[in-house]
């Protein structure tokens, strides 16, 4: 399989701090690749990068249209659960509105919140919020979807649901490409790990590999602060 | 003989107190409005304390008469009774006319000075509007809640012309030179004047009515109105007043036979006792003020008018404001740096000058380049300035929905405006809508300075109301509860919608 994705030595600069200092990465079509770094590891820099939100100061980006599921979900509060699905494909797109509904009930009953079409994002819980978010990006069909720390908001049950969501979607040929602090959950889910460190790729591979024989000073601290936390919870 | 000595030391004291109190009698306060200007009340503009003008000779000679230095203050015209009655001051003379309303509610001297009410038109409608009647369907100008006013209320249900009201007595006469208005009727001594600053107007020596002037005081001071009653008879006696009237060039023929039948010398016979009483002015059923009830009657519709003229108003410049506070707030958005700082400067002229000076230059600076009626005036006026109050809270709306919502709206594929008008304004219209209520009330009552470029309203048509019945109690309490009735409902239902459309967070 040919590469969905291709990322080659990305720099990018904000004020004088440099985030990025040479990135690469690869995905492709079926594999859930997840980024893992501490704070200011450059992780949801790469995605906005990735997503055409940020532009890099020098290095290339090779990716098919992207969609994107924030890690706020940044629902659009004005408008319930499905006109925030059916807004784009209607108005970007222009598909009629009736065709829209149709796909966007059912891509929220694949996601196990069709019941909530009708709640505005205000009155949806954060797992809800995040289905509808993806439900959102997945509306226009693109071939590459980000998710940026996309279980942050989930209790344990949910994030198996939001697990067996991700594989559906990459078995259904899709990229996925995810940024995420839980290393459960990439052991779990994650096809792939990419470890980064100061704005650089340190270390990846399959996630066992590398979570369980970590390497790189970075992945150790990293699962370190891991264990740490949830030793508190 | 030590006691005596300490008492003829005390008697002393107190002699000295008596004779130095007798020396600095309190002054006597008159009031009178400078704006008038000369002949009647005119302040030195290097020095507004200082007046000059027959009324302020008038005030001195009835001090001087006293025997108690004089003290000018400044009242507006249209508040002088009000501030009679309030004993703001102990006599009030500014070209104050002798009507009915202001005889029934404060105390009046005899007339002093016999006007004529004349019309003044364009020296090219001289042969066309000689009188009231040629003037139907056209607009005549004066000075509001005088006699004048009324006396074209009068013609405008009999000629069917429409009265102008004014605050001040010169822009009708420079409204009539520049085509707004078609005539203005007012005092003679004003018109005159007039006539002297502007150029091409004729005025029309027919009297449309006979008034006098007159000083009034507090109600309850008619001690001091008999004195001054006494010093007006001596004054036109001993020719003082002839003087007075000769030096600011107002003396003519009407004068002697007013001062004749003011002191009783007249051959004429009835007219001594029908002193005081206004001269030929209005029908003879319109002399007695009427009272509170039937006044209410009678004006209740003008009222109603009234405030159909502010809510229209409101609801057009509003219109006009949310209209142009959207292009501004978009502008100041999206705009590049040179229009956002063209719009920022637009905002803070609007915002950092008042409206009245905005009206003012719109309506009469603006005439010479173009002629706009006063409603639109006052619209465009009101409109243009809440503008840009406006802007700056839909700006603030649109800057405060997530940036996140726009990043997914730009990954999604949506364009600027898309995102604009799908996504952040209908937003931000959610967050505004507080905020543009209270202006929208605030609007409604600042709609009342539009009075000062001859909009009747419902604050001016309240103040002619009061001016009338001499009483602004009632007319308060009415104008007060159709303003509530006006923007009650609109505060309840921007509750309601602010409610079903409450943000996260907001």
């Amino acid at each position: 399989m040919t590469a969905t994705l291709t990322v080659r030595n990305l720099h990018l600069t904000r004020g004088n701090r440099a985030i990025l200092k040479g990135v690469n990465l690869d995905a492709r079509a079926g594999e859930i690749v997840a980024l893992m770094g501490l704070s200011g590891s450059g992780k949801t820099t790469i995605l906005r990068v990735i997503a055409g939100l940020d532009a890099p100061d020098s290095g290339q980006v090779t990716a098919g249209k992207a969609g994107m599921v924030f890690q706020f979900h940044y629902l659009f509060e004005h408008l319930c659960a499905i006109d925030n699905v059916t807004l784009a494909p209607i108005h970007v797109r222009g598909v009629a509105t009736a065709e829209a509904r149709t796909r966007a009930q059912g891509l929220l009953e694949q996601l196990g919140v069709g019941h909530r079409a009708g709640a505005l994002p205000r009155e949806l819980s954060g797992g809800e919020a995040q289905r509808v978010a993806i439900a959102r990006a997945l509306a226009v069909d693109p071939p590459l979807l980000l998710l940026d720390e996309p279980t942050a908001s989930l209790d344990p049950a949910r994030k198996n649901d939001l697990g067996a969501a991700l594989h559906a979607l990459a078995a259904s040929g899709r990229t996925l490409v995810m940024t995420s602090h839980d290393d459960d959950f990439v052991r779990q889910h994650a096809t792939r790990v990419v470890v980064l460190a100061d704005g650089l790729v340190v270390e990846e591979g399959e996630p066992r590999t590398v979570l369980d024989y970590p390497q790189h000073a970075a992945t150790r601290e990293l699962l370190q602060m891991e264990r740490a936390r949830h030793g508190v919870q | 003989m030590r006691a005596t000595a300490w008492l003829l030391c005390l008697h002393g004291c107190l002699l000295w107190a008596v004779v130095a109190h007798a020396q600095t009698p309190a002054p006597l306060r008159w009031g009178g409005d400078a704006e008038g200007g000369a002949p009647f009340v005119e302040a030195d503009p290097s020095d507004p304390t200082k007046v000059s003008g027959f009324d302020v000779e008038i005030a001195e000679l009835v001090a001087a008469q006293l025997g108690r230095p004089s003290q000018f203050i400044q009242i507006a015209f249209q508040s002088l009774d009000q501030s009679a009655g309030r004993g703001d001051f102990d006599i009030g003379l500014s070209g104050i006319e002798d009507i009915p309303a202001r005889r029934q509610s404060l105390a009046a001297s005899v007339p002093y000075y016999e006007f004529r009410e004349v019309m003044t038109v364009r020296a090219a409608d001289r042969e066309r509007f000689r009188t009231l009647a040629d003037l139907r369907g056209k607009r005549v100008a004066t000075l509001g809640g005088t006699m004048a006013y009324d006396l074209l209320l009068e013609a405008e249900r009999r000629h069917g012309l429409t009265a102008v009201s004014y605050d001040e007595d010169v822009h009708p006469y420079s409204d009539l030179a520049n085509g707004r208005v078609d005539a203005v009727v007012l005092d003679h001594v004003l018109a005159e004047r007039a006539m002297r600053r502007n150029t091409g107007l004729v005025t029309h020596v027919d009297a449309l009515a006979i008034g006098h002037y007159i000083i009034i005081t507090a109600p309850e001071n008619t001690a001091l109105r008999d004195r001054v009653d006494t010093i007006l008879r001596e004054a036109m006696r001993d020719g003082t007043l002839e003087r007075i009237f000769r030096k600011w060039h107002v003396w003519n023929t009407d004068q002697p036979s007013l001062f004749a039948r003011v002191l009783g010398t007249s051959g004429t016979p009835g007219t001594s006792g029908t002193l005081g009483t206004p001269g030929t002015l209005g029908t003879p059923g319109t002399d007695v003020p009427p009272g509170t009830l039937s006044a209410l009657q009678l004006y209740l519709p003008s009222l109603f008018r009234a405030a159909l003229i502010t809510l229209s108003l409101s609801c057009f410049a509003m219109a006009l404001a949310v209209a142009l506070g959207s292009l501004i707030a978009v502008g100041r958005v999206y705009g590049d740096p040179i229009s956002r700082a063209l719009l920022t400067a637009y905002v803070e002229v609007m915002r950092g000058t008042p409206v009245l000076l905005q009206l003012f230059v719109i309506y009469y600076g603006l005439s010479s380049v173009v002629r706009l009626p006063a409603f639109i005036a006052a619209l465009l006026g009101l409109g243009l300035n809440y503008a840009a109050y406006e802007s700056e809270i839909y700006r603030s709306a649109l800057e405060a929905v997530p940036r996140g919502q726009l990043d997914a709206a730009r990954i999604l594929g949506f364009t600027n405006f898309q995102a604009l008008r799908l996504i952040r304004a209908p937003q931000a219209f959610r967050l505004a809508l507080a905020p543009m209520t209270n202006d929208f009330v605030a609007l409604l009552k600042d709609s009342s300075l539009v009075s000062v470029i001859t909009v009747v309203e419902l604050t001016k048509q309240t103040q002619i109301f009061a001016t009338n019945i001499g009483s602004w109690l009632v007319p308060g309490l009415m104008c007060a509860a159709i303003y509530l009735v006006m923007s009650l409902p609109l505060g309840y239902l921007a509750r309601r919608l602010e409610e079903r459309w409450r943000m996260p967070g907001a």
